[in-house]
């Protein structure tokens, strides 16, 4: 069984949304800047005029590394990658690469991305594939 | 009012020591380093260290009084954390003269704490779910971002572990003194792609500790605190700025060298918290030694190993001479043995050296200027 994140109250609305399917991510009024992880004031301006919107779900790859030494849970997909991704909205995520196999030839840096999101006990994860689907 | 560092020793022995506590790691390291500074528990008034079991515990242990205490616990950049607080406490009439200790049983994990962070934590909400299986899986993962930008290649980032063996190999406490080649690190198994295993440091026991005073009350030819900086970054590395630089790096670093009032050219030894293989990499460029992307040809071409212009992690270092789980304490000592003369692999005419210590994965940072006379 793979790790499952709990919810604490500043982040549930987060997870809410990838329930529902949707990857929401936090953006200050003033500043007109999205920001990331869930908290409930602005990493720029200090401020509390903080709202949740929708991400579009489109991200590139930023880095990564390959482990070979697999967390309980994910012993059936070593080696796999350990990714972070940039979203369109300038925020980035830690996540994994599904739909490509992942191996240093097929994760290329900067490569387009869309999030999908998978089941893990009461809680749904952003996870990312190719933009132009699995292949 | 000098502040100085006039004690400094670690335990016995370091590496495997199945037989020894985390309290006794502390414990042993304390009474030699109060022996290296011609000192006794009575002429402690002050202690700092972190973690499991913490400074209460320690004091008790030792039958220290203390009038001040830090238990500052910022993974392991948190001794050079402690120096620079003890120096601010001393200098501030909060005590006299300060005891900081470090002990763990990081492969042994007798009478360690406990690993790992709830579900409902930042990491545990944000980056575990997805695979992670600590610092070999996380901390390394700025590296290909880092090559992208750089165009540092992978028998660069190999050189690093390389030109740290040739310092190990003169040093008998080193765990692994064999020499090797880039051939022989991308040949090692792979752990995180990009980094093999001789990319990844060592997982070993072992304590020390510091004795930090003023200079009137040191009774042994004293290491001199020029300056210090402390900084943070990010709790979790995914939330760095920019995988190609530490802020945290960058912030200590101005702050030691500004208040040191020294320049590049003053420093004549380097000790950069090599947890893995590309952080001395950004430590160089970050603290300002070479340009944005010249570290690795400058490591590959020797400047850092043994007869180069900058010698670098002298003792061998996290990836070869000994880790902990918090190497900061080591990065010190070696320091102060460099300033001594008493260093096994010494570099000739060493005056200024200087120690960058990492907390968690870039998380935080702490940065000393150490001289063994004043400017
Ligand atoms: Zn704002």
């Amino acid at each position: 069984m793979k790790p499952a994140p709990k919810p604490t109250p500043e982040t549930q609305p987060f997870w809410d949304g990838t329930a529902a399917g949707e990857l929401r991510i936090q953006r200050c009024e003033p500043c007109a800047r999205h920001y990331f992880y869930p908290r409930p004031s602005c990493p720029r301006c200090g401020g509390d005029q903080v709202g949740w919107v929708r991400a579009s779900g489109r991200a590139t790859l930023y880095s990564y590394v390959i482990n070979h030494r697999p967390a309980p849970g994910f012993e059936d997909e070593a080696p796999y990658a350990i990714a972070v991704v940039e979203l369109e909205e300038g925020v980035r995520m830690m996540t994994n690469i599904v739909g490509v196999p992942n191996t240093p030839e097929h994760l290329k840096l900067d490569m387009e991305l869309r999030v999908v999101f998978e089941r893990r006990g009461d809680v749904s994860v952003p996870l990312f594939e190719p933009a132009g689907g699995a292949r | 009012m000098t502040i100085v560092i006039a004690g400094a020793a670690e335990t016995d022995e370091v590496g495997r020591l199945p037989g020894h506590s985390t309290v006794q790691l502390h414990l042993e390291a304390a009474r030699n380093a109060l022996a290296d500074a011609n000192m006794t528990i009575h002429d402690i008034d002050g202690i700092a260290t972190v973690g499991t079991p913490g400074p209460i515990q320690i004091a008790h242990a030792l039958g220290i009084t203390p009038a001040w205490l830090d238990g500052t616990g910022v993974g392991g950049s948190s001794f050079l954390f402690h120096v620079r607080h003890a120096a601010a406490a001393v200098k501030a009439g909060l005590c006299r003269t300060v005891l900081i200790t470090h002990g763990e049983s990081g492969r042994s994990r007798v009478g360690a704490g406990r690993f790992g962070l709830g579900a409902d934590s930042l990491l545990g909400q944000f980056e575990l779910p997805y695979g992670v299986v600590g610092p070999p899986t996380s901390f390394t993962i700025t590296a290909l971002r880092y090559m992208k930008e750089t165009g540092l290649t992978h028998e660069q980032l190999a050189e690093v572990a390389v030109a740290q063996r040739r310092w190990a190999q003169h040093n008998p406490r080193a765990m692994y003194r064999d020499l090797i080649t880039v051939e022989d690190v991308l040949s090692s198994r792979m752990v995180a792609y990009p980094f093999h295993l001789l990319e990844c440091c060592l997982v070993t026991d072992g304590g020390g500790a510091l004795i930090v005073t003023t200079e009137e009350r040191a009774r042994r030819s004293p290491v001199y605190l020029l300056g210090s900086g402390e900084a943070a970054e990010s709790p979790i590395i995914s939330q760095m700025e920019d995988f190609t630089t530490s802020k945290g790096f960058r912030l200590s670093g101005e702050a030691a060298f500004g208040e040191a009032k020294i320049t590049h050219e003053d420093v004549d030894h380097l000790m950069v918290y090599d947890a893995f293989a590309h952080v001395p990499i950004y430590g160089l460029e970050d603290l300002g030694f070479v340009g944005r992307g010249e570290a690795g040809a400058f490591i590959a071409e020797g400047h850092t190993s043994p007869g180069g212009r900058l010698p670098l992690n002298t003792n061998g270092g996290g990836l070869s001479y000994t880790h902990t789980g918090m190497y900061g304490m080591f990065a010190i000592q070696e320091s102060v043995r460099q300033l001594r003369g008493e260093a096994a692999a010494q570099v000739p005419d060493v005056e200024v050296s200087v120690v960058l210590g990492n907390g968690g994965m870039f998380a935080s940072a702490a940065t000393l200027v150490l001289a063994n006379h004043l400017p």
